[in-house]
């Protein structure tokens, strides 16, 4: 971890000094073509701490500690045709490096390893259209950690309507595979040069000759995102936001294991196709000269019985006209899934089980502190353009609580 | 009021209120709305706040956020 940390921080100083020997021409004439070049660079550090007694690994009892340093790093270029049509092509590699104490009890004696990384490269094409106020774009998503890999596309449009509006579509699919590592004491029989796993409702590939590769379990998930967004006079604007999300495959994990009624203990076992249905709205409003209200509503439900409302509000007060302080506050309210029970209390005739509290009934909170710099010259006059500092404490009626702190800087 | 009626009566006075009461603004009159702290998506430095709420709580979407990708799996 200590040595994550530092490579992290070497990496910020090589790229704010490699930034530093690029040219500053980055303004577009009005109307001559222009190649792609860099014309920014963005840096997002976040550290997360977790402490909870619902593991989802030990059947929702159990020490749930979780520690996470996250990193992620933007390069976008620009181009320009015809002076009116804007080309941004973003790179992007994210890594992830966590701790997590459940995962030690994968292994029924807790020798399980307890850490993992995750790396997430990504590549998203914006062409935007200023004339015709329309914009299309498509971008492609690979994530791999250990037991778990992600390939994603995406498409989108969006068209700007000749009254401050704008409509805007993307669809998406995620094609994942779940390792299937499961508990120790629930491993499956295997015969010699074969492996046959079987999973109430899922189909799975077996690995190489003999079973020394773990087999893996297929997981989709298509969606549908559709927005509007308009402005509805000099200091207030909105949006709302339609997701559609059909998932199919394996959408529990092999190690979370439930423990029935009887004492017996097994691995959870969920539906094998999920559709959800999240509505959202957004309404900014900027109240005199310094203070900005800006608001969140979510609905959302789906098939398994499980629906949820989330509020929140941010207030940004404009200390100078480029340094913010924005305290936040947000509030979430779930129902139980359909297929959840706590500790022994599956009965063994149930059809689907899970104790992964993510599923249960709770509320939580959230709040902290946003900070936000950007003078237009630059933080001391540097390439810096732009600096955020964000903290937060979450917590659940769970007892799961976590506390997040988040670096966001900008160099253009 | 019954709880789902209230939540189509709350969406759908949103959507009137964008829809109905929009003003004609012109470009040189969108100096607030322009400001960065308008911005009508996340922020950036939230990603990872998106993505730990969307491994810990059953919701999750219409917020910018992930709809799928990555395990979130501890």
């Amino acid at each position: 971890m200590k040595k994550l940390f530092l490579s992290t921080i070497a990496m910020y100083v090589m790229l704010a000094h490699a930034f530093a020997q690029t040219t500053a021409d980055s303004a577009a004439s009005s109307y001559t073509a222009k190649p792609l070049t860099l014309d920014e660079i963005g840096l997002v550090s976040s550290y997360y701490s977790q402490t909870g007694d619902h593991s989802a690994v030990t059947g929702g009892r159990g020490n749930e500690t979780v520690t996470d340093i996250a990193n992620g790093l933007d390069l976008k270029f620009v181009g320009w045709e015809n002076g009116r049509v804007k080309h941004t092509l973003t790179a992007s590699v994210g890594f992830d490096h966590h701790t997590s104490a459940s995962a030690a009890y994968v292994s029924k004696t807790g020798a399980s390893k307890t850490g993992g990384t995750r790396i997430y490269p990504s590549l998203n094409w914006l062409k935007e259209n200023e004339e015709k106020g329309t914009s299309v774009g498509a971008g492609l998503y690979y994530s791999s950690e250990y037991n778990y890999q992600s390939v994603g596309v995406d498409f989108q449009v969006s068209k700007k309507t000749n009254t401050n509006g704008e409509f805007s579509a993307k669809v998406n699919a995620y094609f994942d595979k779940v390792t299937l590592i499961y508990p120790s004491e629930l491993i499956p029989k295997s015969t010699p040069g074969s492996v046959i796993y079987t999973s109430a409702s899922h189909t799975t590939t077996t690995g190489g000759s003999g079973g020394f590769n773990i087999p893996t379990s297929p997981r989709n998930t298509y969606s549908g995102s559709f927005s509007f967004s308009q402005i509805i006079n000099k200091r207030l604007q909105g949006s709302i936001n339609v997701d559609l999300v059909a998932q199919d495959g394996y959408l529990g994990l092999p190690f979370h294991r439930v423990y029935f009624n009887t004492g017996k203990d097994t691995v959870e076992n969920l539906p094998s196709t999920r559709y959800k249905l999240p509505i959202g709205a957004r309404l900014n409003y900027f109240l005199g000269d310094r203070v900005i209200l800006r608001a969140y509503y979510r609905y959302y439900t789906d098939s398994w019985g499980l629906s949820a409302q989330t509020a929140s509000l941010e207030i940004p007060y404009k200390i100078t006209p480029f340094f913010s302080v924005a305290p936040f506050y947000r509030y979430y309210k779930q129902t139980a899934a359909n297929y959840f029970a706590p500790y022994e209390a599956h009965k063994t005739t149930d059809q689907y089980y899970t104790s992964n509290y993510a599923y249960s009934a709770f509320a939580s909170s959230f709040f902290g502190v946003n900070v936000r710099i950007a003078p237009p010259n630059g933080i001391f006059k540097s390439k810096l353009n732009s600096m955020e500092i964000r903290y937060g404490h979450y917590s659940q009626t769970t007892d799961l609580m976590s506390d997040v702190i988040s670096l966001d800087l900008k160099f253009k | 009021m019954h709880k789902p009626l209230f939540n189509k009566a709350l969406v759908a006075a949103f959507a009137c209120l964008l829809f109905a009461s929009c003003a004609n603004v012109k470009e040189y009159q969108k100096s607030r709305l322009n400001d960065s702290e308008m911005s009508l998506s996340s922020r950036k430095v939230e990603k990872n706040e998106l993505n730990f709420e969307s491994y810990r709580e059953g919701a999750s979407g219409a917020n910018g956020g992930k709809t799928g990708g990555g395990c979130g799996c501890n």
